[in-house]
């Protein structure tokens, strides 16, 4: 059953993790910027394999020099950030797909990198993923004044003097570390599903930043937590269950969603 | 007289290859309503971007509140610099309240590290009473009207307690109610506090009466600098317009009587 414990626990510290950034891109209306840090993260992990060594270095190294990258091309203005982050991403993409190429042999270690295996997880693995989740939210206790400000108000953030340039990269890096962390045990094409899903959902369901962090981290505990059940009781694939689940607490969030509602006219007798 | 608490020589401001500003030179001592006019795209707004920091200066001196904002000190200066910009539009969905609106603009001066204090809230809904919007507090901020927004936009300001107020076209956008309404509260800003105000606009209207400075400004220059009464003439703001006051009927119509 260690297993069984270990995977709940990496499934706890990626939900959390992953919900905590996913309201960063969210509220910021970035939800792209995600997806394309999580194929860095993929390309890179894929060229650490191909080279021989931890993926999890590679990993690291492409999700945060994504983000570095992402960040100043959208804020020069220069280039729309929507274009900045496509390149980036097809960049990526390439890179993922060049390097698969390149790995010789059976490309067991590689393929498992696209739906990851939070099954199979090592206590390292658990171990990296937990410090990951502690510092982030740790961070985000430690910053919320400043967080709050730069996802809602970036420019009026900048006007009072807050270092929101400085805030906004600390959040683009934090994306990067808890994707490149979460990549083994989630996989490259799910890890997104589990930073935009719990987060949007709890978009819909609260005008108040606090509250949607803490729904955002249930909803992704619960993701992972009913994935793996599904895996364990029906022999489902884990991942797939985790990112299914993830999406229907979307659908029921947004079919529940009070900012959906539009508010009644009053009837005319009590206009005054 | 005292040391100007503004104090720009020869200030370029450019964009690529656009000049947005330039050869701007100009003091504003404590306690002066300086309105800055002119038609769109004159600098106005570049002009407040000196003043807090974040333009891109090319060329020239800038010191405000004896700091330079553009040498590694333009988070200190807009601390002391509140900033009021033109309704936003926002997404109606954002998680954030009046009240947390509001408590952003003492960010700068708490600092890293601290929460806000008991006192620091009190003075969150006492800025929120003293601009009628006490009943809008627990409001999500994209569930405003224009004029309701700016009031919580000149809330925040006053939290931030700053040396000097920029308002940059204000009242753009909002009915002529509100408008009334947002000047009122501008021109109490000026009186209570006796700080230095800046007031951008390009509608002559919607000039505040306190005003006592005026700017008048043209393609990125300086065009006049005066006494109000000495500005505020037909053909000097027929020449800044050049010719075209229709736009401004009710300005025009009230100067000429």
């Amino acid at each position: 059953m260690s297993w069984m414990l270990l995977a709940s626990a990496s499934g706890f510290f990626a939900g959390v993790a992953c919900a905590v950034v996913g309201v960063f891109v969210i509220t910021m209306h970035l939800s792209f910027l995600g997806v394309c840090i999580a194929h860095a993260a993929f390309a890179g992990a894929l060229m650490a394999v191909w080279l021989g060594f931890d993926p999890l270095f590679g990993a690291l190294a492409f999700s945060l020099g994504a983000a570095a990258a992402i960040g100043p091309l959208a804020d020069r203005g220069e280039i729309n950030p929507d274009t900045s982050t496509g390149i980036v991403f097809s960049l990526m993409l390439g890179l993922a797909f060049l390097f698969l190429g390149l790995t010789p042999g059976s490309r067991t270690e590689a393929l498992g990198l696209f739906w990851g295996s939070i099954l199979t997880v090592t206590p390292r693995d658990a171990a990296i993923l937990a410090a990951s989740a502690a510092a982030i939210v740790a961070l985000l206790l430690l910053f919320f004044k400043e967080i709050q400000a730069v996802l809602c108000h970036r420019h009026i953030a900048l006007a009072v003097g807050i270092p929101a340039t400085l805030v906004f990269y600390g959040m683009l890096f934090a994306t990067g570390l808890t994707i490149a962390v979460s990549l083994r045990c989630i996989g490259g094409l799910l890890i997104y599903s589990l930073i935009l899903n719990p987060a949007a959902a709890a978009f819909q369901l609260t005008y108040r930043l606090k509250r949607m962090f803490i729904l955002a981290a249930a909803f992704g505990v619960a993701s992972c937590w009913a994935g793996l059940a599904a895996s364990y009781f029906w022999d489902l694939p884990a991942g797939a269950s985790i990112v299914i689940t993830s999406s229907l607490l979307f659908a029921a969030a947004t079919a529940f969603s009070p900012k959906r509602k539009v508010k009644a006219c009053p009837p005319l007798n009590t206009v005054s | 007289m005292t040391d100007p608490i503004i104090d720009m020589t020869d200030a370029a401001v450019s964009y690529r290859e656009h000049v947005a500003l330039e050869g701007v030179s100009m003091r504003v001592h404590r306690g002066e309503f300086v309105g800055v006019i002119g038609p769109n795209g004159a600098g106005k707004t570049t002009l407040l971007t000196v003043v807090n920091g974040l333009g891109r200066l090319a060329r020239g001196s800038v010191r405000v509140l004896g700091l330079d904002p553009f040498n590694g000190s333009g988070h200190l200066v807009r601390r002391r610099v509140a900033y009021v910009a033109q309704v936003e539009r926002l997404d109606p969905r954002l998680p954030i309240s009046v009240r947390e609106t509001v408590q952003v603009g003492l960010c700068g001066r708490v600092g890293w590290f601290r929460r806000p204090s008991r006192a620091d809230r009190d003075r969150v809904d006492e800025a929120l009473d003293w601009v009628g919007a006490a009943h809008l507090a627990e409001r999500p901020i994209g569930h405003l009207s224009g004029g309701e927004y700016q009031r919580v936009a000149i809330a925040r300001a006053l939290v931030q307690d700053p040396d000097i107020y920029l308002f940059d076209e204000p009242t753009a956008s909002i009915d002529p109610k509100a408008q009334r309404e947002i000047l009122a509260l501008i021109q109490r800003v000026h009186a209570q506090r006796k700080t230095t105000v800046f007031q951008v606009t390009h509608d002559l209207g919607a000039l505040a009466e306190r005003c006592q400075r005026l700017v008048l400004m043209k393609q990125g220059h300086v065009w006049r600098d005066g006494p109000r009464e000495a500005l505020f003439r037909p053909a000097l703001l027929r020449d800044l317009y050049d010719g075209e006051l229709a736009a401004h009927a009710r300005a025009w119509g009230a100067l000429c009587g």
